[in-house]
């Protein structure tokens, strides 16, 4: 089966300054991705070069199969049948809502029209408000609103450009688990753009991660967290540190707070430094262990508190652990790894270590 | 472009086109005429230009505007300019004219009849139409005829406060002062003209009427205007003018000396004029008997010709001895007069 | 299409692709490419909007290529007598003036925009009434009324029974008067301004100054005044060039001008290059002002990034604050329109008779087809430079049009001269070839035609429909541009679609403000007007300059009626663009 949306080795600069480096991605069947990175790091570029805005200096975008864009050529955005919602909306204030939605509905037959309008007005659940102007709704609604329209045309993909930012939280998530679910049901794609993981994980399937350009790794939530491929993915997911370590003679990694079996980075060799991810809800709290830390900090997270805590060495460690010990701070606690999935990296190149 | 291709864009483009076009049309060319450029309001000249094509058929083309910025017209015009007749109200531009090579001599018997040579250019560049005289006018009630002589006389201490007088942006007052450097030199014109400055009741502003209205409202004793003012004030059909014109008399000065100073309002024929006849004729007709009449009668000015006599209005005001220096230098002499007005303080 | 048998099978219903809107999406052809996509060379737009800038520019080229040329003495001469004269005043009027019109401009947009008092809905548009006052009639009007021999001064004499030395009565032919009566018919473009401003401001600053404990008149000089600054000093600086620019109300009160200064120079020393060189001067001075102007606005955005701006509630005003707000919008109203054209309905009562005829009715239609060709002309032109400057938003084209805008700071007789001398060289020019090669004479083809006046009204008043269509553009987001190409609208459609129904209060109040200035404009008509064609205002001019007010003001008040109707309407359009509905959402 033919991916659904193909990105292949893409380039988009600003000349001279390059935006997006030799992003390849697949998004599978109608499925629905999100582009997560910090600000800065172009994924607003790359879905406007999705969406035909930016041309490419060198790559393709396809779509069903199809070529949209590749150097020195792109296909108009109004003819690519690829909707989009903005981050402040771009309602046409000018237009009443219904208006708004049978925008994209030019060359329809009216009874067409309106037939599709109704149908749209009732799956956001604004029926009522079809009279109205964008400035006479809340900020909800002009989601809302901004969705319908979007999507009245039937398009093959939706690009969501940050579009839940300006709502506050609860509307957030409640907003972005509606437009996926409608997202699905119409058969429609769709490709978020995001700073927010939260929101990413309710929302997409498979999540990018972008660092100044780069596709970090391309997964799906869990992998990201659990298996991050490499550093950046791994302390800008979820949240934890790098502890360091040294290759022991079996190969296992000796830290202090233990030793650690897993899989070592390929290359490294007993002797070699590495550090190896360790997330709060990796480190347990154990009066029973003959590990101490001092509690330097701590939050409050109602079930949990999560204590950021000094190592002897002078290591920080988060630590998540059920609220009802309740230490304060400067008291030493007992603690123990326990690792599910390891995630090591290699510390620097050291002289010892030899590439494979 | 997308907006010139929606054809409702393209509907309105061309009706503003056309529009634009009809409007473009308007110099419209017809045979048989002449075409003014006028420092004259129109007012001044209409009639008797009306005149003139009913008698011979043929049309008149007019502009008006200031003389400095038709000459300029001209000039930048140059061969190819539409100008016939360049008419000004003031000898000293159509000297600035002939200067400026934008006129051509033209020589007529009648013209030559009509019109003294004191106000017409030795040469036939130029032809005066009108005579204006720039008296002394001061309030009955408050000054005695005895105590005026003459223009220059009007520096002296005893009449602080007493003067108003247009501002020295008039070309008739910038003709005066030409005409007072002509016979007197720049030095001795230059602390005349600031005794006159200091002399003055306020500082100038509005035109020849306003300075008459003063006079009459008590604001100053007198001051300098010129004889169709007063004449239009004499004969206005506003009460207050009437009231104001009563109130004040006229003093011809320099009567044993230089004489009154006068100047003309004239015309020449440009030199690229394409109806250079059409405007010969209209020349001598301005010159002839019926329209010197209208001028004196309508306008309140001087006929040139020597052989119609003045409005009634102006005969009473008495006879005068007019300064007898060729109006021509007066043109030349304006910069310096500028120059010489701004240095005394006169704004 | 070959299946990948490593990729997860889809959950999702495959019908989709089937849909029966299946539009052609492929136009394989290789001419899809959009321009709007970064064309980064030279395209069309930019060749265009540097282009028209360029010809836009010409007449202020013209000037200072001929202040160029060495002048004779006349500078040392202007250095010892009167340029430190024409310095002060021009820069004491300017200073006057703005500070004028911003008293009386800036309190009462906040009074209509923000409060709810006895009259407010009439004053909103009344206020707007003395744009239809050109500056020179109400200079000529009030010296009537005011002036010693005037009915004020008389009036009180024969009450009082005093003569001149007993009593002191102002002056209202001096620098004061000037900036008082050029302030009274300028004020209505700051009062435009700074009410737009007051409009746009979010209720919820002013909620919040309120909640912080700040009274009324703190809220109003510590937030609203502050935040409406950008409009402020925009409606200042259009004011203070427009006084810079007079010539008629200025030289009648005998103030020594720069202005005035060029014109004696040029008309009384007969030297057109020092006057050009004065011109030049004068131009520098007014583009610095605009650069700084142009600095200080720059912090400012003009699209709002908060959410919803809820229309703020008005401040209802009791007891003897209201009065004072009617008062305070009354004033200006009675002095600025009121009693100006109340005198002028008078004196033309008196004198109707005699001076209308069928001349005044062709001086008329001459006067309105003239205004609103060039007001519909402009308006393309303006259009045209807004949207390259924001196709192409790079500083060559900023600069352009920047550029396009030299010519309202120019009084208008130079403009005029600025465009006679290049298009008598041209014409020179072409017929001298036609002569040469085709052995016959083209004549003038540019000079002495509408085509020379419209021009000159282009350069002039080409900056006052830029500002306005420039202000509606920055309303219009990119992303809706975006949106809207999303929704399968090609740029075209775009501009019809989207920008037009968004701009069409920024287009009519661009369309109205020319109008009424092209309708009261003087010296450039004065100037390059062909033969037998007069308006309104030459008719005024010449009658009033001859000292036969009485006469011209029929003229003149045919002027302000046919000013009245696209200055209400003007005011119709601004409000309806606030009330119906809010283009920030």
């Amino acid at each position: 089966m033919t991916p659904f949306l193909e990105l292949c080795d893409l380039d988009v600069a600003y000349p001279p300054r390059k935006v997006i480096r030799e992003v390849s991605l697949t998004l599978h069947c109608a499925g629905i991705g999100c582009l997560l990175g910090p600000s800065g790091c172009g994924k607003t570029t790359l879905l406007r070069a999705i969406a035909g805005f930016e041309p490419l200096q060198r790559g393709s975008i396809r779509l069903e199969g199809i070529e949209l864009s590749r150097p020195g050529w792109t296909l108009p955005p109004e003819q690519r049948r690829i909707g989009m919602m903005f981050q402040d909306l771009a309602l046409f204030p000018h237009l009443t809502v219904s208006d708004n939605i049978a925008f994209g509905l030019r060359g329809w037959k009216a009874t067409e029209r309106r037939a599709r309008v109704d149908e749209l007005l009732r799956l956001v659940s604004l029926e009522e408000f079809a009279k109205r102007h964008p400035h006479q709704i809340s900020g909800g609604q002009q989601q809302r609103v901004a969705l319908a329209r979007a999507l009245a045309p039937r398009p093959r993909l939706l690009l969501l450009d940050e579009p839940f930012s300006s709502l506050d939280v609860s509307l957030r998530e409640d907003l972005a688990r509606e437009v996926r679910t409608i997202l699905l049901r119409e058969g429609t794609g769709g490709l978020l753009v995001s700073h927010d993981q939260f929101e990413a994980f309710t929302f997409a399937d498979e999540i990018g991660v972008l660092d100044t350009g780069w596709l970090r790794q391309w997964d799906s939530a869990y992998n990201l967290y659990h298996q991050p491929a490499n550093r950046f993915v791994a302390s800008f997911i979820g949240q934890g540190v790098l502890l360091a370590g040294r290759i022991g003679e079996n190969g296992q990694a000796n830290t202090e707070l233990g030793d650690i079996e897993g899989e070592s980075p390929a290359g490294c060799v007993a002797g070699d430094d590495v550090e190896i991810l360790v997330r709060p809800d990796d480190v347990i709290h154990d009066d029973a262990s003959p590990l101490k830390a001092e509690v330097a900090e701590r939050a409050f997270r109602g079930a949990e508190f999560l204590y950021t805590l000094n190592l002897p060495s002078g290591a920080r460690l988060l630590c998540l652990a059920p609220s009802h010990h309740n230490h304060a701070l400067g008291q030493q606690i007992g603690i123990r790894l326990d690792i599910d999935h390891v995630v090591m990296f290699r510390r620097n190149w050291s002289v010892n270590c030899v590439e494979r | 472009m997308s907006l010139f291709n929606s054809s409702k864009s393209r509907t309105l483009l061309s009706v503003l086109c056309s529009l634009l076009m009809g409007l473009l049309a308007i110099p419209a060319l017809a045979g048989g005429e002449v075409n003014i450029y006028s420092a004259r309001k129109e007012d001044l000249i209409k009639p008797l230009l009306d005149d003139f094509s009913k008698q011979t058929g043929i049309t008149i083309n007019l502009v008006t505007g200031k003389e400095a910025e038709l000459l300029q017209r001209l000039q930048s015009e140059g061969i190819n300019t539409p100008a016939d007749l360049l008419l000004t109200s003031d000898a000293g531009r159509l000297a600035a004219a002939r200067q400026a090579g934008v006129l051509q001599t033209i020589h007529s018997a009648a013209l030559e009849k009509h019109i003294p040579s004191a106000y017409r250019d030795p040469e036939g560049y130029w032809y005066g139409l009108s005579v204006r005289a720039r008296p002394i006018i001061y309030a009955k009630d408050r000054v005695k005829p005895g105590e005026l002589s003459t223009y220059e006389n009007l520096a002296a201490s005893d009449w602080k406060g007493k003067i108003c007088v247009r501002s020295s942006d008039s070309i008739y007052n910038q003709s005066l002062v030409a005409g007072m450097i002509a016979h007197h030199g720049e030095a001795k014109t230059e602390a005349w003209a600031k005794g006159l400055v200091a002399n003055f009741a306020r500082s100038p502003k509005g035109g020849d009427r306003d300075q008459i209205k003063a006079v009459a409202a008590g604001e100053c004793d007198l001051t300098l205007a010129n004889t169709y003012y007063l004449g239009g004030m004499v004969t206005s059909s506003d009460q207050t003018e009437q009231a104001a014109a009563a109130q004040v008399a006229v003093f011809w000065p320099n009567a044993t000396t230089t004489g009154v100073h006068v100047n003309i309002s004239g015309a020449g024929v440009t030199a690229h004029a394409k109806n250079r006849d059409n405007a010969v004729k209209l020349l001598e007709f301005l010159t002839d008997d019926k329209a010197q009449r209208w001028y004196a009668d309508v306008n309140n000015e001087y006929p040139v010709n020597p052989a119609i006599p003045p409005s009634a209005t102006l005969k009473a005001w008495g006879e005068f001895k007019a300064d007898t220096l060729n109006v021509a230098k007066l043109g030349e002499l304006n910069a310096e007069a500028v120059k010489l007005m701004d240095r005394a303080g006169w704004k | 299409m070959e299946v990948d048998p490593s990729a997860p099978p889809c959950p999702y219903s495959q019908s989709f692709s089937q849909s029966k809107r299946d539009i052609e999406p492929l136009s394989l052809s290789r001419r899809a490419k959009s321009t709007w996509i970064g064309a980064r060379g030279f395209d069309r737009w930019t060749l265009l909007v540097v282009g028209v800038a360029l010809l836009l520019a010409l007449p202020v080229f013209a000037v200072f290529f001929t202040a160029l040329q060495p002048a004779g003495d006349v500078w040392r001469h202007l250095v010892d007598t009167v340029l430190a004269d024409y310095v002060l005043n021009s820069v004491a009027l300017m200073l006057g003036v703005g500070l004028g019109t911003l008293i009386i401009g800036a309190p009462t947009a906040w009074l209509t925009a923000i409060c709810e008092f006895p009259g407010r809905r009439w004053f909103e548009w009344a206020l707007l009434l003395p744009m239809a006052i050109p500056a020179y009639i109400i200079a000529y009007t009030y010296t009537g009324l005011l002036d010693f021999a005037g009915p004020v001064q008389t009036l009180l004499r024969e009450t009082f029974g005093w003569s001149r030395q007993d009593y002191a009565f102002p002056e209202i032919r001096s620098l004061p008067g000037a900036v008082l009566m050029l302030a009274l018919v300028l004020y209505p473009y700051v009062y435009l301004l700074a009410r737009a401003a007051f409009l746009e401001q979010s209720a919820a600053v002013l909620e919040v100054s309120r909640s912080l404990g700040a009274g009324p008149w703190r809220r109003f000089l510590a937030v609203t005044l502050p935040l409406a600054r950008p409009a402020l000093i925009a409606g200042m600086s259009l004011v203070q060039m427009e006084a810079l620019a007079d010539y008629g109300a200025v030289q009648y009160f005998g103030i020594s001008t720069f202005t005035t200064g060029i014109f004696r120079v040029w008309f009384g020393m007969n030297d057109p290059t020092a006057a050009a060189q004065l011109a030049a001067l004068l131009l520098l001075f007014v583009f610095t002002l605009l650069v700084l102007e142009r600095l200080s606005r720059r912090q400012a955005r003009f699209h709002h990034t908060g959410q919803r701006t809820q229309r703020p509630l008005r401040l209802q005003l009791t007891g003897r604050w209201q009065w004072l707000a009617t008062g305070t919008c009354l004033l200006p109203l009675l002095f600025g329109f009121l009693i100006p054209a109340g005198q002028l309905a008078v004196w033309t009562w008196r004198t109707a008779p005699k001076v209308i005829d069928d001349r005044f009715l062709e001086l008329t239609s001459h006067s309105l087809l003239l205004a609103s060709g060039s007001a519909l002309l402009i308006l393309l032109l303006a259009l045209l430079l807004g949207y390259g400057q924001r196709l192409q938003p790079r500083p060559m084209v900023q600069l352009a049009v920047r550029g396009a805008g030299l010519g309202y700071a120019a009084p208008g007789a130079v403009l005029a001269i600025g465009v006679m001398l290049p298009f008598a060289a041209i014409d020179r020019t072409v017929d001298g070839w036609a002569r040469e090669w085709l052995g016959l004479s083209t004549g003038l083809l540019l000079s002495g035609t509408l085509f020379a006046m419209l021009f000159a009204y282009c350069t002039q008043f080409l900056p006052v429909a830029l500002h306005s269509v420039e202000a509606g553009l920055t309303r219009i987001r990119p992303s809706m541009d975006d949106a809207a190409r999303t929704l399968g609208a090609k740029p075209r459609q775009v501009l019809w679609r989207v920008h037009i129904p968004i701009l069409r209060s920024s287009l009519l109040t661009a369309l109205l403000m020319v109008f009424v200035d092209v309708l009261k404009e003087l010296p450039a008509t004065l100037i390059l007007r062909p033969f037998n064609f007069n308006t309104l205002a030459v008719r005024a001019y010449e009658l009033a300059s001859d000292e036969r007010l009485a006469d011209s003001a029929s003229f003149a008040l045919a002027i302000v009626l046919a000013g009245i109707g696209p200055v209400i309407l003007l005011s119709r359009a601004i409000s309806r663009a606030r009330s119906g509905y809010d283009p920030l959402s």
